[in-house]
């Protein structure tokens, strides 16, 4: 069950990032992003961690591509137009790109030892109760620094948003 | 069915799916012209390592890497509103959102 699920959620995770990357209009882009996004939070909860597939669902799907969709439908620049490539890029690129992700593989078939498998349940401590209290006692300095991080963050789009306006 | 029904999936799998999807993300980076979408083709980096550092949680059975990600999901809004800014400010001065026309800092 577990090997079905996760070849179908990779199919769709896969299959969504192409299409991420071929589509012309950046709004099929972001509706691309967002599958991408789903399956992946299918695959959180295969591997026991509950708290960040609702976390991925809301924050991600929910809050970050709304922006984009947003922003991209604001603008509303259409498709873009097709790019010119060197020779080096359309014959080169492909072949390259499937080197780059054998060696990726290769080296990661060897490092990680092959008896370790996922199995539904048995990593069960991914909970908002132990994620929360890992992040409440042990990294509760980077946290505080976050929220300093999304307060500049803020600031710093508001001051863009005023800049705009003059 | 036997294979598809009863073993448990490699945890190296996840972390090949992780590496498919960097390397995806990153050649969009390299390839597309619209801001936007090269700007959605870091996020899909972004989640790539998510996937890669939840499935070493799982591997060493820790919730650290879980923590992490969560930072990173944090980071990856704060750079997301900051940018969209910043690219709504472009499109407002310059009219064009393809990045070879944006090259003001190249001289």
């Amino acid at each position: 069950m577990e090997m079905i699920l996760f070849f179908v959620l990779a199919f769709v995770a896969i299959g969504c990032a192409i299409n991420l990357v071929l589509q012309a209009h950046p709004i099929s882009s972001a509706i691309s992003l967002i599958g991408v996004m789903v399956s992946l939070a299918g695959l959180y909860l295969l591997l026991g961690a509950e708290f960040i597939a609702a976390a991925q669902i809301i924050v991600y799907a929910g809050a970050i591509m709304v922006l984009f969709t947003f922003v991209i439908m604001l603008l509303n620049t259409g498709a873009e137009p097709p790019g010119r490539m060197n020779n080096l890029g359309r014959f080169l690129g492909l072949p390259l790109l499937f080197v780059m992700v054998g060696l990726l593989a290769v080296v990661l078939v060897q490092v990680v030892p092959p008896t370790q498998e996922v199995k539904f349940g048995n990593f069960t401590s991914g909970g908002a109760a132990d994620v929360g209290m890992l992040l409440f006692t042990k990294y509760v300095l980077p946290f505080e620094a976050t929220s300093v991080l999304i307060l500049v963050a803020i600031l710093g789009a508001v001051v863009l948003a005023m800049k705009e306006m003059d | 069915m036997d294979f598809l029904t009863n073993t448990g999936v490699p945890i190296s799998w996840y972390l090949i799916l992780s590496a498919i999807l960097f390397t995806i993300g990153a050649s969009g980076f390299l390839i597309r012209r619209n801001i936007i979408t090269v700007f959605m083709c870091i996020e899909l980096m972004l989640n790539a390592v998510n996937l890669s550092f939840i499935s070493f949680s799982y591997m060493w059975r820790q919730v650290d890497g879980h923590i992490i990600t969560f930072f990173v999901m944090v980071v990856a809004a704060a750079e997301a509103a900051v940018g969209l800014a910043i690219i709504l400010t472009i499109y407002k001065n310059r009219g064009t959102l393809q990045i070879d026309q944006i090259n003001t800092l190249k001289n």
